[in-house]
């Protein structure tokens, strides 16, 4: 059922009236990277590895609408070079050290790169920023020094945990995801939220703690498939 | 008709745990098929501190946390063709680099040296000093990723890299076909 359609890189997607690029690529099995849109919760638009071109201009595919035959590209050599440096820079500004993370594995980020064919974080200089690690909740620990500011914990908690426990402080290069409290313990924060759900932040920044490190080298998430193979693998030719 | 000489093959642990020399070994028998292709210059495998010869493979495992890691690592890319950073040590820091940020620290150098031998718990130090002498190499303020002292021609990562992509990455130098990786081989960890 669908009201028109779409080319993505010469492939005809049917699309309805209200879904974004990103959303119609979806149903159509054609994977688009992204990093700050989660299925459920509201489009922010921020992180931008979801650019495309859309008739020749670069938008964000997660908040831009489809419509009637405009031409998308999605992969090809330049815009996986933008994309890359988007992550690379993601990788440069906060203190990811992978072999450490509790994450690894099932990192968003760290998948991303690896579908990026990266084979290192990032080329520029790490930035290594000085951020504390807050533990004081009894079940969770917040690092922000593997935070993207995607704001998934932000929307979660705020429009399906109806709590708004997250949010942004700072302007800019300062912008920071901070808690509505001292600290997290001061929060109405809980486990069982949504927005501390494994699912919701894409990196290793919200721990549950006594969890980490459960599964096995070799049956993480993303051992088994690059990141976007279970939307390719709904594609039917 | 002279015979083609074996490839000459050095390799370096610098700011490393040893683990990707070790990984080295994982290839298992394919070592056999290896080493039929090349030979061991200046390494930990065969002892040698210095370079016999010029050598057309350097690997690197582990970044820079001290003056002698920076000369050694001058000195491979000085006598290698071709330099390669081996797991996320020599890539980006990896373990080491932990004493640059994430100690919350205004100087982190010395809150690490700190911890470690005079205010940690647990801790037997009769002397309740830093180590400081002449003999020992001198700390850098940080732990180095290997690119950005010498210029890094390939990257193999992992922590560690397995046998397997350290092995075709290996093979396909030297028959002069590596083109990068599959991406599905690409590991940080
Ligand atoms: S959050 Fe992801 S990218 Fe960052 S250190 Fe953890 S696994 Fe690596
Ligand atoms: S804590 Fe996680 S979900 Fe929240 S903004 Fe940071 S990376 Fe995104
Ligand atoms: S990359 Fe991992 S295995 Fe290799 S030296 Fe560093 S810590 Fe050890
Ligand atoms: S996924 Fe579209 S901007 Fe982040």
């Amino acid at each position: 059922m669908s009201d028109f359609s779409f080319m993505i890189d010469g492939v005809e997607i049917p699309a309805c009236e209200g879904q974004t690029i990103l959303e119609a690529a979806d149903a159509a099995g054609i994977y688009i990277p992204r990093l700050c849109d989660h299925e459920g919760l509201r489009h922010q638009g921020s992180c931008r590895v979801c650019t495309v071109k859309a008739n020749g201009r670069s938008v964000a595919a997660c908040t831009q609408p489809a419509a009637p035959d405009i031409l998308v590209e999605n992969e090809n050599a330049h815009i996986n070079k933008l994309r890359r440096d988007l992550v690379e820079m993601l990788f440069h500004e906060g203190n990811h050290l992978c072999p450490i993370c509790e994450a690894s594995g099932n990192c968003e980020l760290q998948a991303m790169a690896y579908r990026l064919d990266m084979t290192e974080p990032t080329q520029f200089p790490y930035l290594e920023p000085c951020r504390a690690l807050d533990a004081s909740h009894p079940d969770i620990a917040l690092d922000t020094n593997r935070c993207i500011s995607c704001g998934r914990c932000i929307r979660a908690s705020q429009d399906v945990d109806g709590k708004g426990v997250f949010g942004y402080v700072g302007r800019g290069i300062h912008r920071r995801v901070s808690v509505n409290g001292d600290t997290l313990a001061d929060t109405d924060a809980e486990v069982t939220d949504f927005a501390i759900s494994s699912e919701v932040c894409p990196v290793g920044c919200i721990i549950r703690k006594r969890e980490g490190f459960t599964t096995p080298i070799g049956e993480r998430e993303f051992d088994k498939a690059l990141i976007g193979h279970d939307i390719e693998e709904k594609r039917d030719d | 008709m002279t015979e083609l000489r074996k490839a000459r093959v050095a390799t370096a642990s610098l700011a490393g745990c040893f683990g990707c020399h070790m990984a080295i070994l994982d290839m298992d028998e394919r070592l056999i098929d290896l080493m039929s292709k090349v030979e061991i210059d200046r390494s930990p495998l065969t002892d040698f501190k210095q370079f016999t010869r010029r050598c057309d493979i350097g690997i690197i495992e582990g970044g820079c946390c001290n003056e002698e890691n920076v000369h050694v690592l001058q000195d491979f890319r000085r006598n290698c063709d071709v330099l390669i950073a081996l797991g996320q040590c020599a890539i980006m820091g990896g373990l080491p680099a932990m004493r640059n940020a994430i100690m919350h620290s205004d100087a982190p150098l010395r809150e690490c040296l700190e911890e470690a031998f005079i205010t940690g718990r647990n801790l037997t130090n009769a002397t309740h000093n830093i180590p400081n002498d002449p003999a020992l190499p001198l700390l850098l303020d940080e732990v180095y990723a290997c690119n950005e002292v010498v210029e890094i021609d390939h990257n193999i990562p992992g922590c560690a890299p397995s046998g397997d992509i350290i092995y075709d990455t290996l093979i396909k130098l030297l028959a002069g076909k590596f083109h990068g990786f599959e991406r599905e081989t690409i590991r940080f960890d």
